[in-house]
């Protein structure tokens, strides 16, 4: 068995090409193997309709700058990246255009408030002292708590130390701001509701919980390090770009990469893992499987109950993973016209959650197992910036629409979300209607067949204060090891968590190689 | 209001002592008699008949009911025949026993559980993604235990077909005044003995048929009281005296490994990976701390501290269901869970739990004895179990 | 000086007695000011309409310390606390739930909805009881200042940090699952009745303003726990005479200790010179000094009420500006010319001794909130009623009851502001909802009561008519509560001390805020 593979990697998502990659590059012989057709995940570009190229889940979004720089993913022909500015939509035909350059971001919020214009740049400034930290957090595995593991004892020091590093005074907002609401954490520093709704709809962006509720302000937060602020990059030629680079270095590490390789199970005896059968009905032996699939469909359909303690798959049957996204893509045979916002301001994220209560009613829906009458909706028309993506002079123009709760999916779900965004969208666009002339709906349970996103969750497990750090997936097993030798996770449903960065992917890659 | 059992109409009717003890929500005579000497004599002499009733019953059936019990209880369930019961117990994940009581395979993939507790819940969450039936049928389902020489002369003569040759720890499906009736060749006496399993609506009649069959061969309606000591004599275990639940304990000290329960027997390390599999191993490989042995209190000792008194020996009159410390050399070692009286053996004897080191037969122990309200030690010596095991009960 | 004390505690609420009291044991002059007639604050029990008794805002007693009653001897000051077994929920299809006070009643009343559950139920409540004990020693621990270098602070954080390191891996974790996640999620893992989920999640929303679905609503469960494991009483009791019972055996005790307690005398400032507090000034212009001035009043009240600003450091200003005190809940209270009959459960029986819970399921609880946020009171309310008479006979004429009842959501900002119009709707409401379950009950109504947050803000003095004196929301508890850096006790200005529900750890008739902070300031007199 000379030439059994030291490491199968299940699936090639973006944190499992990372984590192939990092193994890889330490000498390991590495097996990636996904289901799909094509590499990327959620993290992926594809034609769906001729010419047009669509980001067809997550449609923003920037891999983490270590990650950029360890794997040599510029070399490995990652396009440069671009921060975009925010654009929301007003129901009254205003705008409010944020961007990174805080005097223009100033300008334009004076319009709606003077005196939030004022505190905007001390906003931005602690909230990126407070993202700063949590990026120094996501940047290690959580060390094992309550019983510290000497050997993990200084990064626990080390990140003691940051905190207390912030000052005093923004040390303890950090830990007051963290458990707080949205609601709670910008009326304390704001008054406009345009200013309040498009900070916070970062804050239940792929979350299954309003404005209102606690532990809200931990996911404006988290997003907020993962993208190095509020605002997020576009990649010239589409998110997808990202994980073909990535593809690209993992085979240049001499990673192999099969695609339409369903893995059907993860093969343990005595509790090791010990290879994988795809669902072809071959079987791979490895040294080590590596899941970057989400926690639940790894315990409980790959691995499955037996092999685990019932306490255990208790715990997993209780990570909290509804789904509450839909995703909607249009080919446009132009560029529809917006109230209150033309040129620049539509290159980067157009937003339409005009206050905190728009969010906090739109969830209402999802609370009981509903859809949104008015979504929360998050646009992007990447064809602005890179014309490629569509045939010329037409658009493509993709919509993360919020809220759907999988929970209560039903059959007409596709028509209703396709009606309710069409009907939303147009207070905004007037003419959008007349310009559609291809358009895709992805429902949750859509998400969950195509892109093997159980209930529909974009993280493979909701970014809440109980399911974060050293409670993720779950408690006692937040270091990428699980109750199974040889088995690791990789993907977002372990610390650091959700969105692109690839952090979780190289955590997981580092923990293992230290063994 | 405590529930009576579906034989309640007959056994309120017997009990004298009108004094109920609670099991499991149910009222279950404690003697029915006003000293519970004679029925004790019962078991061991001609019939004792209780109701068990109380005890929790589950009904296992689907494709996947043997690879649920094979996940959940220590014993290797694939190797249980169809009419064949086991008794086992079942751990959590670190290997501590959560409860103990028998399984029987009703059918290839039917099967019934007892235990002493409710465990339908974690019997679910074992079940996750297998496909199995679990249905809780202790209400439904009425038991009674005729245990003594005599049972089976008795169940011969009303049961058809008849259970002559009904081996230890099988089961047969029979008919008694014309009432299905599961005979199984069970007890919790050590005796020659059965369990009968029936229908809720047909407890009456059955228990008037055995009843009306026994008379003649003595047969004694019995309660809690005797069946205590008869259990003790024959070193079986009972859930909250000689052990806490895993699922109850507050703190690891409270928990025992099967191992440390004397059950070692009943653990297969061979089968596929089963709850608590990983640390039975390695509790296996290093060695319990704890065993579960019986005491003989040495009676000459005994005798003189209460003669030092000026006293005769004086001895609970029941089941003692309390902690007494043991101890060696001045040093506490162990604790008994129960001790009795035998009056059988003419010996006072304890279940207890002692240090691994301190378990070999033939040691000698202290065992803490009030002697007029004085803390007192008197020697005791650690035997095999059970105390008493008659050639009848297997034969 | 005739008018100069040791220490002068403004407010004569359960923990401005208590304060009192510890202070009067350790010698001091103490002096007590009450603004209304009676001792209690929002523990009393008032005869409003004649032979009735009403507990009028807090009713039921779960958390007050037992070292208290041991130290204060309260017992012999009258102190009887009976026990509250049981909770009855009545359900919209006509059945019912119920938790009695027997392990095996209760067992099969579960399995009645599922098996599951009532399995489920026992082991929640032992791990819940697990928390409880792990939680205990925290609560009474004055909270340290993480950001802090001092050697006391660093000593407190270690102590803590020794404490979490003395639990096992999964009580660490339960509790840490506990102080973060919301009721409903915390019981969706176990139990699958909604009407259990329904009413155990009530207990998590009391006095907040967040629907049992939202995250940090858990950890407010526990404190039902907390009773049990003292061994003491029950998770429920009711004091003899009402909530006011328990205020007026501590007044007696402080009292018999040598502490004065002066009734109708509103304090209207503090008097500060050279950055200390010296006395307060009543609103009849009298003048009373003391060493100590500690405030059993809520933060906002205490700071930016009766302290003259320019005294106080802007930041905290700001952040005691900042502190969430939304009033969430009303109170209504009914005189009855007999027995609410319940068509789930008809005659009388053991429910009438319990709490009766309107709760059928998390998503009612949810809708109640739903109205509330968006500033309207909640249609059909989460009610928790209890009979004050059937338990001591004494609270009403013969044959003759009162009934309490807890009702949220009352938003404190009612959308266009509240006026009788809404107050008697808002008790149209909660009866209307309660007639549904008890027919009979509206035949039976000789007197009503209702009282909204203004109301309630109006008699007691809690700011926007918060019960709890602060929402015990995760940023407002341990060394957050009531603001960061001013969590042991003291404030910006010397010898100026707070001892209320705003202070850690707050909330229900605990007393431990009271006690707490006398021994704190024991420890630093001069």
């Amino acid at each position: 068995m000379a030439n059994i593979y030291d490491t199968i990697v299940i699936g090639a998502g973006h944190n499992g090409l990372t984590a192939a990659a990092y193994l890889a590059k330490a000498g390991q012989r590495v097996l990636v193997l996904e289901r799909r057709s094509v590499v990327g995940g959620s993290v992926v570009t594809e034609e769906v309709w001729p010419g047009f190229r669509v980001d067809t889940v997550q449609h923003r979004g920037e891999l983490r700058a270590e990650v950029v720089r360890e794997l040599n993913l510029m070399q490995h022909g990652l396009p440069p990246t671009r921060v975009g500015g925010l654009c929301a939509l007003q129901p009254d035909g205003d705008a409010l255009t944020l961007s990174p350059d805080i005097p223009t971001s100033v300008q334009s919020i004076a319009r709606f408030s003077k005196a939030d214009a004022e505190k905007w740049p001390r906003f931005v400034k602690q909230m990126d002292l407070i993202a700063g930290f949590l990026k120094e957090v996501y940047a290690h595995t959580f060390p094992r708590v309550p019983k510290v593991d000497p050997a993990e004892a200084p990064v626990l020091a080390q990140l003691g130390l940051k905190l207390r590093g912030l000052g005093r005074k923004e040390m303890m907002e950090a830990l007051r701001i963290l458990p707080m609401s949205l609601t709670e954490l910008l009326d304390e520093w704001f008054e406009s509701d345009a200013l309040k709704g498009a900070v916070g709809a970062r804050g239940v962006h792929g979350l299954c919980q309003g404005s209102l509720s606690a532990g809200t302000a931990l996911l404006l937060l988290h997003h907020w390090a993962n993208s190095n602020g509020l605002f997020q990059s576009t990649v010239s030629g589409g998110v997808g770009q990202m994980t073909q680079a990535l593809a690209r270095a993992a085979q240049a590490y001499g990673a192999e990469i099969r695609t339409g390789a369903e893995v059907a199970q993860i093969c343990v005896s005595d509790g090791r893992a010990t290879g994988v059968r795809l669902a072809s009905g071959d079987e791979i032996p490895a040294r080590r499987v590596v899941s970057a699939a989400d926690p639940r469909r790894t315990f409980l359909r790959l691995v499955g109950p037996l092999e685990l303690d019932p306490e255990f798959v208790w715990a997993v049957q209780n990570i909290k993973l509804r789904g509450c996204v839909a995703k909607v893509h249009f080919a446009l045979d132009s560029l529809p016209e917006f109230r209150g916002a033309a040129g620049r301001a539509l290159h980067g994220t157009i937003v339409v959650a005009p206050s905190l209560l728009y969010l906090e009613r739109a969830y209402d829906a999802a609370k009981y197992g509903g859809l949104s009458e008015q979504p929360y909706l998050e646009i992007t028309i990447p064809s602005l910036t890179d014309p490629s993506l569509a045939p010329p002079g037409k658009h493509v123009m993709s919509v993360h629409v919020q809220y759907a709760a999988y929970r209560g999916e039903t059959d007409d779900w596709r028509s209703e979300i396709e009606r309710r965004v069409i009907a939303t969208l147009s207070l905004y666009s007037p003419n959008l209607q007349s310009l559609i002339s291809h358009l895709h709906v992805l429902t949750p349970r859509d998400l969950e067949r195509e892109y093997a996103l159980t209930e529909g969750n974009l993280y493979h497990g909701e970014m809440m204060l109980d399911q974060i750090l050293f409670m993720r997936p779950v408690p006692g097993w937040s270091q990428y090891r699980t109750p199974i030798e040889g088995l690791w996770l990789c993907g977002p449903g372990v610390h650091p968590g959700g969105g692109v960065s690839g952090m979780p992917g190289r955590n997981a890659a580092r923990q293992i190689l230290k063994g | 209001m405590l529930k009576g059992t579906p034989f309640h109409p007959r056994t309120s009717a017997l009990n004298e002592t009108h004094s109920w003890r609670r099991w499991s929500g149910y009222l279950a005579a404690g003697s029915y008699e006003l000293t519970h000497e004679r029925e004790y004599w019962a078991i061991r002499n001609s019939a004792a008949l209780f109701d068990v009733s109380p005890l929790f019953k589950y009904h296992l059936s689907g494709p996947d009911a043997e690879t649920l019990l094979n996940r959940v209880v220590t014993r290797d369930i694939r190797r249980l025949a169809v009419g064949q019961v086991y008794y086992t117990p079942w751990c959590d994940s670190h290997g501590k026993v959560i409860d103990d009581g028998t399984v029987s395979r009703l059918d290839a993939q039917r099967f019934r559980l007892t235990s002493a507790e409710p465990n339908y819940r974690w019997l679910c969450l074992n079940a996750v993604g297998l496909n199995v039936h679990i249905e809780d049928v202790s209400e439904q389902i009425a038991a009674l235990a005729l245990q003594g020489p005599k049972s089976r002369l008795i169940l011969d003569s009303i049961s058809s077909p008849p259970i002559t040759n009904l081996k230890y720890f099988r089961l047969a499906h029979t008919r008694i005044a014309g009432l299905p009736v599961t005979v199984s060749r069970t007890g919790y006496t050590g005796d020659l003995g059965y369990e009968l399993w029936c229908e809720a609506r047909d407890a009456v009649a059955l228990w008037d048929a055995l009843m009306e069959a026994g008379h003649d061969h003595g047969i004694t309606p019995a309660g809690i009281l005797a069946l205590d000591v008869a259990r003790v004599e024959a070193g079986l275990l009972l859930l909250d005296v000689d052990y806490v639940s895993a699922h109850k304990a507050v703190i690891e000290a409270q928990k025992s490994s099967p191992f440390e329960l004397n059950l070692g027997w009943t653990v297969n390390l061979d089968k596929p990976n089963f709850v608590g599999k990983k640390a039975l191993l390695e509790e296996k490989a290093r060695g319990p701390a704890w065993r579960f042995v019986g005491l003989e209190i040495e009676w000459p000792s005994l005798e003189r501290l209460f003669l030092e008194e000026g006293l005769p020996p004086q001895l609970p009159n029941v089941t003692v269901r309390a902690s007494v410390p043991i101890s060696s050399m001045g040093r506490q070692v162990g604790y008994a869970s129960s001790s009795t009286w035998s009056p059988l053996l003419k010996k006072y004897i304890a279940l207890a739990h002692v240090e691994a080191a301190h378990a070999q037969p033939g040691n000698l122990l202290m065992y803490e004895i009030m002697v007029q309200h004085k803390h007192r030690y008197t020697p005791a010596r650690v035997v095999e179990l059970p105390f008493f095991n008659p050639e009848r009960k297997k034969a | 000086m005739p008018n100069t004390y040791d220490a002068l505690i403004i407010g004569g609420g359960h923990n401005g007695l208590v304060h009192a009291a510890y202070l009067a044991r350790a010698g001091k002059k103490v002096v007590v000011l009450e603004k209304r007639h009676l001792v209690g604050g929002a523990a009393v029990t008032e005869e409003i309409y004649p032979g009735f008794k009403f507990t009028e805002f807090s009713y039921v007693v779960s958390l007050l310390r037992p070292e208290i009653i041991r130290d204060l001897q309260l017992p012999k000051h009258g102190l009887t606390i009976l026990p509250l077994p049981s909770t009855f929920t009545p359900l919209p299809n006509g059945d019912y739930l119920a938790t009695w006070d027997d392990h095996d009643k209760t067992r099969r009343e579960i399995a009645r909805h599922s098996l599951k559950d009532a399995e489920a139920y026992d082991e929640y409540s032992r791990q819940m009881a697990r928390m409880a004990m792990a939680v205990k020693p925290i609560l009474g621990m004055i909270p340290p200042d993480p950001t802090a270098l001092s050697p006391k602070d660093l000593f407190g954080l270690a102590k803590l940090g020794g404490h979490a390191a003395s639990l096992s891996e999964k009580d660490f974790y339960n509790l840490a699952k506990l102080m973060t996640m919301s009721a409903a999620d915390l019981l969706d893992e176990w139990f699958e009745t909604e009407a259990l989920k329904g009413t155990k999640s009530a207990s998590g929303i009391i006095g907040t303003f967040l629907g049992p679905r939202s995250p940090g609503t858990a950890y407010v469960l526990l404190h039902h726990y907390m009773g049990e494991i003292d061994g003491v009483f029950r998770a429920w009791g009711f004091a003899k005479g009402g909530t006011g019972g328990i205020s007026n055996a501590i007044a007696n005790a402080a009292r018999a200790l040598g502490a004065e307690i002066r009734l109708n005398a509103p304090v209207a400032q503090i008097i500060v010179k050279n950055g200390r507090a010296v006395g307060v000034a009543l609103e009849s212009g009298e003048e009373i000094y003391a060493k100590y001035v500690s405030s059993s009043l809520d933060p906002k009240r205490t700071f930016l009420k009766l302290t003259d600003p320019k005294h106080l450091p802007a930041d905290f200003v700001e952040a005691i500006r900042r502190y969430k005190i939304r009033g969430s809940s009303g109170k209504v209270n009914l005189a009855l010319s007999g027995l609410p009959n319940f068509t789930a459960l008809p005659g009388e029986g053991a429910l009438h001794r319990g709490a009766i819970s309107i709760s059928p399921s998390v998503d009612y609880l949810e809708r109640a909130y739903d109205d509330a946020k968006y500033g309207r009171f909640s249609r059909r309310p989460y009610i928790d009623c209890i009979i004050p008479s059937m338990i001591d006979p004494d609270m009403a004429p013969p044959g003759q009851h009162v009934m309490s009842c807890f009702v949220q959501y009352a938003p404190f900002a009612h959308e266009g502001g509240w006026d009788d119009a809404k107050r008697e709707a808002f008790g149209d409401a909660v009866v209307d909802t309660l007639a549904e379950y008890a027919p009979n009950l509206k035949s039976l109504i000789l007197y009503r009561q209702v009282l909204v947050p203004p109301d309630i803000e109006r008699i007691t003095g809690l700011t926007e008519g918060n019960i709890f004196a602060g929402e015990l929301a995760l940023h407002q508890l341990f060394f957050l509560r009531p603001v960061p850096g001013y969590t042991n006790y003291r404030t910006p200005i010397a010898n100026l001390w707070q001892c209320g529900s705003g202070t850690h750890p707050g909330g229900g008739i605990m007393g431990a805020s009271g006690r707490l902070a006398a021994l704190e300031l024991l420890k630093d007199w001069k």
